[in-house]
């Protein structure tokens, strides 16, 4: 066989994971795209290891471990997106924004402080806001 | 390499048996795949998923690479997906067609991956133009040849990995498991009409911590008390 069958399709598969990973929205639907990216790369690592005849078989003795991480991370990752469900009523990811870096939420209360007391009511009247926000953002 | 010695560098015009499977079916996975990361409908993606897997299964039978054909089959298609139709269900996955399963981002995700698979298919095609499989001989993922290789010169990873299995099954036992904190937070919160669970204990606002604290010290004293005596 051609060994640019095997090859070409874990590319074509490897992208078509890479597309699900950036363009979806729910958690579990990005999982489902890492399992693609996974089950490409296993598809290489056993076409090269028939390929160059190896005597350890490594590429399908790692296709194998690799299959059993990739269980455990679904295992983990499920963990993850319900334990995110149970708290905030979604697994949606993109509304997952409390670690993103606003203008205004990123100052630190002593800053705050110390411009406010500095400072005419312009900062006290960002300040405040960024907080809002962010609290909004965890509730 | 034997094969494309004997028979003369047969070409891509004119393919084998083996290599016409194994391009209809790479074709029906590249399908599956690509309907699994684009369909609207949620379970409905779990199960082109299926398809995928499976058809990566038969690639790896085409491949001579019996052993793991079947543990694909058995893991991926039998307990991934299962797993991930459970997390469908248990967050509560619309049934039917959801809009918003993509992110703003698409376009921007299809202009990331369409350049490069293109770049990659050219690669790996200019690179790998004159070479072949010789998939003739003793299959070489027979689940004898599977067995030998996997326990005499694999033991120790294969043993390593038993104990990360452990590990990730006590972890998503830990991550998923209510703690009792929480359970008491929720029991006091349950009769409240707003009850917004698990919010922790850092991130509560003041108002409910301090209807919380009310009851606290009411109960504090009577423990203390208990210690006392």
């Amino acid at each position: 066989m051609h060994l640019a069958y095997p090859a070409v399709l874990a590319v074509l598969l490897f992208c078509t994971g890479l597309y699900g990973v950036l363009a979806r929205r729910n958690a579990i639907l990005v999982l489902m795209s890492v399992e693609l990216m996974l089950n490409a790369v296993n598809l290489n690592l056993v076409a090269f290891d028939v390929w160059l005849r190896d005597a350890l078989h490594g590429g399908q003795a790692l296709t194998l471990f690799t299959i059993a991480i990739a269980a455990a991370e679904i295992g983990i990752g499920l963990a993850i997106v319900l334990a995110v469900y149970r708290n905030r009523g979604s697994s949606d990811i993109d509304s997952l924004r409390d670690t993103a870096e606003t203008d205004d939420a990123e100052t630190l209360p002593d800053e705050v402080d110390a411009d406010a007391v500095r400072d005419t009511t312009a900062d006290q009247a960002t300040a405040p806001a960024g907080k809002a926000k962010k609290a909004e953002a965890t509730a | 390499m034997i094969l494309s010695a004997t028979a003369g560098h047969p070409g891509f015009l004119s393919p084998t048996g083996v290599e016409i499977a194994f391009l209809l079916v790479g074709l029906a996975t590249f399908g599956a795949a690509v309907v699994t990361v684009t369909t609207k409908q949620l379970v409905h993606a779990a199960l082109w998923l299926v398809v995928a897997l499976g058809g990566i299964a038969v690639e790896y039978l085409l491949l001579t690479a019996e052993f793991i054909a079947w543990v694909q089959v058995l893991i991926y298609v039998g307990s991934v997906v299962v797993l991930l139709l459970f997390g469908l269900m248990l967050t509560r996955a619309p049934i039917g067609r959801s809009p918003d399963a993509d992110s703003g981002n698409r376009w921007m995700a299809l202009g990331a991956s369409v350049p490069a698979a293109g770049a990659l298919v050219w690669v790996v095609v200019d690179a790998f133009r004159t070479t072949w499989i010789d998939l003739d001989g003793p299959a070489q993922g027979s689940t004898k040849a599977s067995g030998e290789f996997l326990f005499r010169n694999w033991v120790l990873p294969f043993e390593a990995l038993s104990v990360l299995l452990l590990a990730a099954l006590v972890g998503a036992i830990v991550l998923s498991r209510k703690d009792r904190q929480d359970r008491k937070d929720r029991k006091d919160r349950k009769d409240r009409p707003d009850r917004s669970d698990g919010r922790t204990a850092g991130q509560v606002r003041p108002d409910t911590r301090a209807r919380r604290t009310g009851p606290d010290r009411t109960e504090r004293p009577a423990a203390d008390r208990e210690d006392n005596s």
